[in-house]
């Protein structure tokens, strides 16, 4: 078998990937590689065709693609190296990778490595949906492919079940082009999508979205027939007599998204069982020496204009990284989510640098603020009137405020 | 589109019909397939092994549970011992994996013993009664006092075993009829007219009722009426593969007075995932696989005090099996196999409720049934008969990467993997879509290649795998199709 070195491997050419190996390029590094399944880069983006994307970043209303695009470009200007519909197979503690495409399989030994390989979707096996098994099933985000890239229609009588942004996108894809959406049921007493998505998406197409209901019973022996839907407790427990059936010939769920990282768990990397990625410090390293993680592998972003951002960090850290520039510390300061807050990241700091602590809460609420704390020293405090679990809280901190902590804990009050 | 190949000329004449294309109708019909005669399998569903023999949970038993004198304690040991030879033949994974049955106090002793004592009066090898540490050496963290080791339990591909036998049959002559349900029988003293629902008529002289779940209607097609069949449902979730080193061998609690099945427990799969399961609760329909909130929360339970290291995102899927019960549910219990040459309707072999271990018997089953053709047709031994399956056992994702790199190099679709999850490739996908028995179902290309069968269920691949279709083979969206005729996966062209 055929082996090859490079001195910075990007694993995935998502928005993630691209603007890391841009990155990486910048900093001055002239061996960087970039290795993608598909057959072209930009990720999940390339079958996101509504628009919405990049309003943070260049301040403009983009789709999926044309945003991609932009980073596609500076990456082809920049003569990045790439290697299109080659699947990373798996990457060991030592930076080795094996990848696979149809002309060979080949042997990788990387400087550093970054992992950027995105999130699937949660299936109705993982919320071990009660009920039948029959055709007309499907994930948001795969319907989504079907309709957008292969011009195949899924159903025509929709249920949605989950109100996550991917979910209410299709609903209203769906509508456009004939379907009926019945409606979107949520589990939670909260819709766990973007506030703009159940605008734009739900309420511009009268579209009913009922929350604390969840779909109890599948019907249908070959195609979908019809779900049971109920109102739910407090602990998500249907309550009894609330139950009804609603006729249908598909369910999309949009049920939450998983995070990539069967790679990341055979190179020996210690995940977090809170954001279903990697442990990562201020430089986004992961446990492992030379292994840097970012994008909707790390945690997934509501917003992709973060994951750029965050991505562009970690490709020039990357670089830093095989200059020798960057070790671990001695020890580190620990960031812990306390009241309110779900997690964290970075998980821990050096304190040697400013970093951005990116943040979730538990729960909707207004008018709170997010506190940072060493003790009961004040690091950070950001005011906001509206926090809500769907939207990632980024707060910037500076080095001189982490002089002597230990331990920062993150809380809402 | 047609959901299996079209043959042609429905009248047909065969020495032997076999009902049922599950892994016992299977196995009879390769048996025979050794011989000079015409056989043909009939199957109601779109393929081949869609009912209990896809829907269990894999193991081959050793024969310590079964009285001592029964059928089935026999064919079990039997069985046990015929299949590594017969899928090293088929090249169907299995692994000897062992099994430890655990007492928790005295009496559980106690009925370790009389396992001991049966097996070996049923000619089960190396059982051995070991103590906690010896335990311990073997699967670490297993609770308990003593175990009953059977080092020939193992675990089997139990739809691959199936298929196998089917593939291989096939190949060696035997006509298969799927999609093709079997609503009339006729007897004429010497042999029968069988005809099907989709418009086959078939004439034999010897008929089989391999029919599983519905193995009494086929009876009382040619009136015998003394058999029920009770469908008992067991429900299981299967696990990520993440937790594959978690379970060196099957560890099952002893049995307890008044259980009906072997309780609920771990079983490792070949592939590398966990089962939770089966649960048991009799079901009216013979074909109700639908899985419940109550069981699954149930299964939930089970497998957090049993793996406590499980997180939410380990259940990868859930699915149903049916056990063809002869008791009713007042009755519960086993009642022995049926397998019987039917003195009042000559030529008609009869096997009903063939509940587990019916997989593990399943070769030694045929032995019994082709003696029993023997009786009736001159079996002579065919020269061209062929044992071996070409290909290889397993995945090209679990040979060696020099190996791997050499495929590549030869066949470039091995260098593209279409199934993330499961690393199946795009030759491993085309070789299911173009299988030997030429069934154009998307449940056929999950059964044979492994595709959509992993932690994504299909989110990742399914959509490459209709790219493949609609590109290579011209399908339209109105032809994809999961597994019957009414269960198309889409409605149309957007535009
Ligand atoms: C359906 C959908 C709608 C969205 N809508 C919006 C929106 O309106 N506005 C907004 O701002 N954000 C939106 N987002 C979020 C945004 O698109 C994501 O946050 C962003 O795409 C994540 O980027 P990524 O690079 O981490 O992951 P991805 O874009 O998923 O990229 C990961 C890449 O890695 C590749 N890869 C994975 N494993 C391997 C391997 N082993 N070998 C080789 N390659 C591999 C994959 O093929 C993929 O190309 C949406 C996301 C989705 C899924
Ligand atoms: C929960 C569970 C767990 C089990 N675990 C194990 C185990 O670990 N080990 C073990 O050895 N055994 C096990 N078993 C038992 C084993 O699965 C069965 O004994 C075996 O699969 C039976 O095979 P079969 O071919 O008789 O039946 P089936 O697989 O049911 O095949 C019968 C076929 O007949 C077809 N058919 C029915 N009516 C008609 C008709 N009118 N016309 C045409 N075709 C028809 C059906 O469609 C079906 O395909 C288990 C069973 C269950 C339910």
């Amino acid at each position: 078998m055929n082996t090859i070195k490079h001195d910075v491997v990007v694993i995935g050419g998502g928005p993630a990937g691209l603007a890391a190996a841009i990155a990486a390029r910048k900093s001055g590094c002239k061996d960087v590689l970039l290795i993608e399944r598909d057959k072209r880069l930009g990720g999940i983006l390339n079958q996101c065709i509504h628009d919405g994307f990049g309003l943070h970043k260049f301040d403009e209303a983009l789709t999926g693609p044309e945003y991609a695009q932009r980073f596609i470009d500076e990456f082809n200007s920049l003569g990045i190296d790439s290697m299109l519909s080659t699947i990373v197979l798996s990457v060991d503690g030592k930076r080795n990778l094996y990848v696979s495409s149809r002309k060979s399989l080949t042997r990788i030994e990387a400087g550093s490595v970054i992992l950027s390989m995105g999130c699937r979707e949660r299936t109705a096996g993982a919320i071990s949906l009660p009920g039948t098994r029959p055709a007309g099933i499907y994930t948001a985000g795969a319907a989504q492919n079907f309709i957008n890239l292969q011009n195949i229609m899924v159903g025509k009588k929709v249920v949605i079940l989950g109100s996550g942004d991917i979910g209410m996108i299709m609903a209203r894809r769906m509508t456009l082009e004939g379907a009926k959406v019945e409606a979107v049921f949520e589990i939670l007493p909260y819709p766990s999508g973007l506030a703009r998505n159940i605008q734009q998406c739900l309420n511009d197409y009268d579209i009913p979205l009922y929350l604390s209901t969840s779909v109890i019973e599948i019907h249908g022996k070959e195609r979908v027939t019809g779900v049971t839907v109920a109102g739910t407790d407090k602990n998500f427990k249907p309550i009894p007599g609330t139950e009804r059936h609603v006729p249908c010939d598909t369910i999309l769920l949009s049920v939450g998204l998983i995070p990539e990282n069967e790679l990341t768990r055979g190179a020996g990397v210690q995940m977090e069982a809170r954001t279903g990625g990697a442990g990562v410090d201020d430089t986004f390293m992961t446990g492992v020496p030379g292994i840097f993680s970012c994008g909707n592998v790390l945690h997934v972003h509501d917003l992709v204009d973060h994951v750029s951002d965050e991505a562009s960090l970690v490709g020039e850290y990357a670089v830093r990284y095989l200059d020798g520039e960057i070790k671990p510390p001695e020890s580190y300061i620990k960031i812990e989510p306390q009241q309110g807050v779900r997690y964290v990241l970075p998980q821990k700091v050096s304190g040697m640098r400013d970093f951005t602590l990116s943040l979730r809460v538990t729960t909707p609420s207004r008018d709170r603020a997010v506190w940072v704390k060493d003790g009961d020293r004040k690091v950070a405090r950001k005011k906001m009137i509206r926090l809500h679990p769907a939207e990632m809280i980024r707060i910037n901190i500076k080095k001189e405020k982490l002089q002597g902590a230990k331990v920062l804990e993150v809380s809402v009050e | 589109m047609r959901l299996y190949k079209k043959i042609e000329n429905m009248e047909k004449q065969y020495d032997v019909c076999i009902i049922g294309a599950g892994v016992v109708g299977n196995a009879i019909a390769r048996e025979l397939s050794r011989y000079h005669i015409r056989v043909a399998v009939v199957e109601k569903e779109s393929d081949v092994s869609m009912g209990t023999s896809s829907r269990n949970s894999g193991v081959i038993h050793s024969g310590i549970h079964y009285k001592p004198g029964t059928v089935r304690a026999r064919l079990n040991v039997q069985g046990n011992a015929m299949m590594s030879h017969l899928c090293r033949e088929l090249k169907v994974k299995i692994q000897y994996i062992g099994k430890l049955t655990v007492a928790q106090d005295e009496e559980d002793i106690q009925t370790l013993h009389s396992l001991k004592e049966q097996g070996e009066a049923n000619g089960v090898p190396g059982l051995e009664i070991l103590d906690a540490a010896q335990m311990q050496k073997i699967q670490p963290g297993v609770g308990g006092i003593k175990a009953l080791l059977s080092p020939s339990t193992g675990i089997i591909c139990p739809y691959g075993l199936a298929i196998g036998l089917a593939e291989n049959a096939h190949a060696n002559g035997v006509d298969f009829y799927l999609s093709h349900e079997v609503s009339h029988i006729s007897a004429n003293g010497h042999g029968f007219r069988v005809r099907t629902a989709a418009g086959a008529d078939l004439s034999c002289s010897v008929l089989v009722n391999a029919a599983g779940l519905y193995s009494d209607r086929i009876c009382r097609m040619l009136g015998i009426t003394e058999y029920s069949i009770y469908p008992c449902r067991g429900e299981y979730l299967i696990l990520d593969k993440r937790l594959q080193g978690s379970l060196n061998v099957l560890v099952y609690p002893a049995p307890r007075k008044g259980g009906a099945g072997l309780g609920i427990h771990l079983t490792n799969t070949v592939d590398g995932n966990i089962l939770i399961g089966p649960s048991n609760e009799y079901v009216d329909e013979a074909d109700d696989y639908a899985c419940t909130a109550q069981i699954i929360e149930l299964l939930k339970k089970e497998g957090h005090e049993l793996l406590p290291w499980l997180s939410t995102s380990d259940f990868i899927r859930n699915f149903s099996g049916l056990r063809p019960k002869q008791m009713p549910p007042e009755v519960k219990g086993f009642k022995d196999f049926v397998i019987e040459s039917r003195k009042d309707v000559p030529g008609f072999i009869n096997l009903v409720g063939i509940e587990s271990p019916g997989l593990t018997c399943s070769p030694a089953i045929a032995l019994m049934v082709r003696d029993m053709v023997a009786e009736r047709l001159p079996l002579r031994e065919k020269s061209s008969f062929v044992a071996e399956r070409p290909g290889r056992v397993g995945f090209f994702h679990e040979l060696p990467p020099d190996e791997q790199a050499e495929l590549v190099e030869q066949n470039h679709d091995y260098g593209e993997i279409v199934c993330r999850c499961e690393q199946i490739t795009r030759k491993e996908v085309l070789d299911a879509i173009q299988n030997p028995l030429g069934v154009r179902t998307v449940a056929a290309i999950k059964y044979r290649s492994r595709a959509m069968m992993g932690r994504c269920q299909g989110g990742f691949c399914l959509p490459r795998i209709v790219e493949i279709l609609q590109k290579d083979f011209g399908y339209r969206p109105e032809d994809y199709i999961l597994n019957s005729a009414g269960s198309r996966l889409f409605a149309g062209s957007v535009r």
